[in-house]
């Protein structure tokens, strides 16, 4: 097995894992809570602006659009790294044929790797509620791991469609 | 057919179980899909929307009490709604990840009852995590010993563990492949040829996933955000209502149009990869497909004909309405049919290797 190969089966395998893992932990110990969060603070922002609190009313509404961002991403980061995660096993198996030199092919699967990786964590990092750097350092990398996998992808399909590979 | 191909797809063996399982559970969790999306999914958007204009009206009429039934019911429609969805995407997905194991179980350096054990495990956990979520909206708190979490979300969360243990166990298998430095499957490999069935389902998924992560990214930097804004803007609007024409009506509609316009680019997205992902998984199950060649290329173009169908025209609901929204169902359909259409050739692949083992 050549080691392009085994570089997207096994991390595709252990990168499953991990975001299956980390969906765990978030369906039991953050998911319920912050869609109870989510709901009441949407709901107390229209029962403020019912008992004509404006003020509690808005800070309702903050509070709803910050839950709400997170959620949003913390359900991608898990979906995302396990989508990932079975498309490097699959393209893993059938990587002999992609008809490029060998060297190309392992800079492929550590591309396709390290985007996988890196793309969720940056995401992650949008929801950390630390300083503004850190989101946008989250974003850089988002951004840097997406344009990795979406290379890596176009240049396997380019792989596929140059015929028998060896 | 190869020389080591009955040994790789025995009857009963762990291969065969998961080709089956998993093919099975993909159909059904897109059968399931389409019936949501056609008897549920509209019905549940519009009594939501009509549940919100009820809100901003209790708000306009200062009557708090009403708002916060009107909120239990709206919690009540997006739990139907969020436990479908999920009970779709983890069916399917579970339904991947037993093809997937079922490809890579040659080089998954375990015992055979092991390997047997492992594959009846994924596929419990693969049926029961679905059938957990989808059960959580109706079994809600009753009975619950926890404060938050209900039976049925105990045993979709049960089936889930299960499903990373067989994945972990699985992973270990490899390892351990990997560390004894094997020049060869431990097993003969499944059957692989360059027809063209195969490289026609191998290039039309790579390009159906990566139009699908183009589309993502395009989606993620021009419209997230923007989705974000404009809902805190109608949001804002609700509860402060404009005097204008239209007042509440009109920011209730721009409220259900945004959440259309998302859920629509949200499901082309994800769609159009998980039916690339399919093809590629499929042009690896194309050899135990025993069908004539003529048979087999037809359900090949159905598939990636409902594959490129269905997320093109959820795209175009928006512009065209229920008429779009009939053809990508349609789409899905297509898909559902060539699913089975190469179970059915997969069953009698398995009928005649059983026969020939026996007159053996």
């Amino acid at each position: 097995m050549s080691t392009a190969r085994k570089l997207l089966i096994f991390g595709g395998t252990v990168l499953a894992a991990v975001g299956m893992l980390y969906g765990l932990h978030y369906a039991i110990f953050v998911e319920h809570q912050t869609l109870d969060r989510m709901g009441g603070s949407l709901a107390s922002a229209f029962v403020h602006a019912a008992e004509r609190r404006p003020e509690d009313s808005q800070l309702a509404l903050i509070a709803y659009r910050e839950s709400k961002y997170d959620y949003v991403r913390q359900v991608d980061v898990h979906s995302h790294w396990i989508g990932l995660a079975m498309l490097m096993i699959v393209l893993g198996v059938v990587f002999d044929e992609v008809a490029l030199g060998e060297r190309a092919r392992f800079a492929i699967a550590l591309a396709m790797l390290v985007g996988a990786i890196v793309f969720p964590l940056g995401v992650i990092l949008q929801t950390a509620r630390m300083a503004l750097q850190t989101a946008q350092l989250g974003s850089a990398l988002a951004i840097a791991g997406s344009a990795l996998v979406i290379v890596a992808l176009g240049a396997t399909a380019v792989g596929f469609m140059r015929g028998d590979a060896k | 057919m190869t020389a080591g191909t009955p040994a790789t797809f025995s009857a009963m063996g762990e291969s065969r179980l998961l080709v089956f399982g998993g093919i099975a559970l993909i159909a059904a969790g897109m059968l399931f899909g389409d019936i949501f999306a056609v008897f549920v999914l509209h019905q549940n958007g519009r009594q939501t929307g009509q549940a919100l204009l009820t809100a901003a009206q209790a708000v306009a009429a200062q009557n708090s009490l009403a708002v916060n039934a009107v909120f239990a019911h709206i919690g009540n429609l997006l739990e139907d709604r969020g436990t479908k969805v999920d009970a779709h995407v983890h069916m399917i997905d579970a339904g991947y990840l037993a093809l997937l194991l079922a490809l890579l179980q040659p080089y998954v350096a375990l015992s055979a009852s092991s390997k047997k054990f492992l594959a009846k495990l994924f596929l419990t956990g693969g049926l029961l995590l679905p059938m957990g979520i989808f059960l959580i909206h109706y079994v809600g708190m009753t009975y619950s010993p926890f404060p938050v979490i209900g039976w049925a979300s105990i045993l979709a969360d049960s089936a889930g563990a299960l499903l990373i243990i067989v994945l972990l166990a699985e992973g270990w298998g490899f390892w351990n492949y990997l560390r004894d430095r094997r020049a060869h499957p431990l097993e003969p490999d499944l059957s692989k040829d360059r027809t063209w069935e195969r490289r026609a389902l191998l290039a039309g998924g790579t390009v159906l996933i990566l139009l699908g992560f183009i589309y993502g990214a395009w989606y993620a930097g021009l419209n997230l955000y923007e989705h974000e804004n404009r809902e805190m803007v109608i949001l804002k609007d609700l509860l402060d209502p404009p005097t204008g024409a239209g007042g509440l009506d009109a920011s209730v509609n721009a409220y259900g149009m945004l959440q259309a316009e998302k859920a629509v680019q949200i499901a082309a997205h994800s769609h159009i990869i998980e039916f690339g992902l399919l093809a590629i998984l499929l042009s690896f199950v194309q050899p135990y497909v025993f069908l004539s060649e003529r048979w087999k290329r037809i359900w090949v173009r159905v598939l990636l004909a409902g594959s490129v169908i269905l997320p093109i025209f959820v795209l175009l609901e928006l512009k065209l309405g229920l008429l779009a929204g009939g053809i990508a169902d349609a789409g899905g359909v297509m898909v559902i049919v060539a699913l089975v259409g190469m179970l059915v050739g997969v069953v009698r692949y398995t009928g005649s290797l059983d026969a020939e083992v026996r007159k053996a």
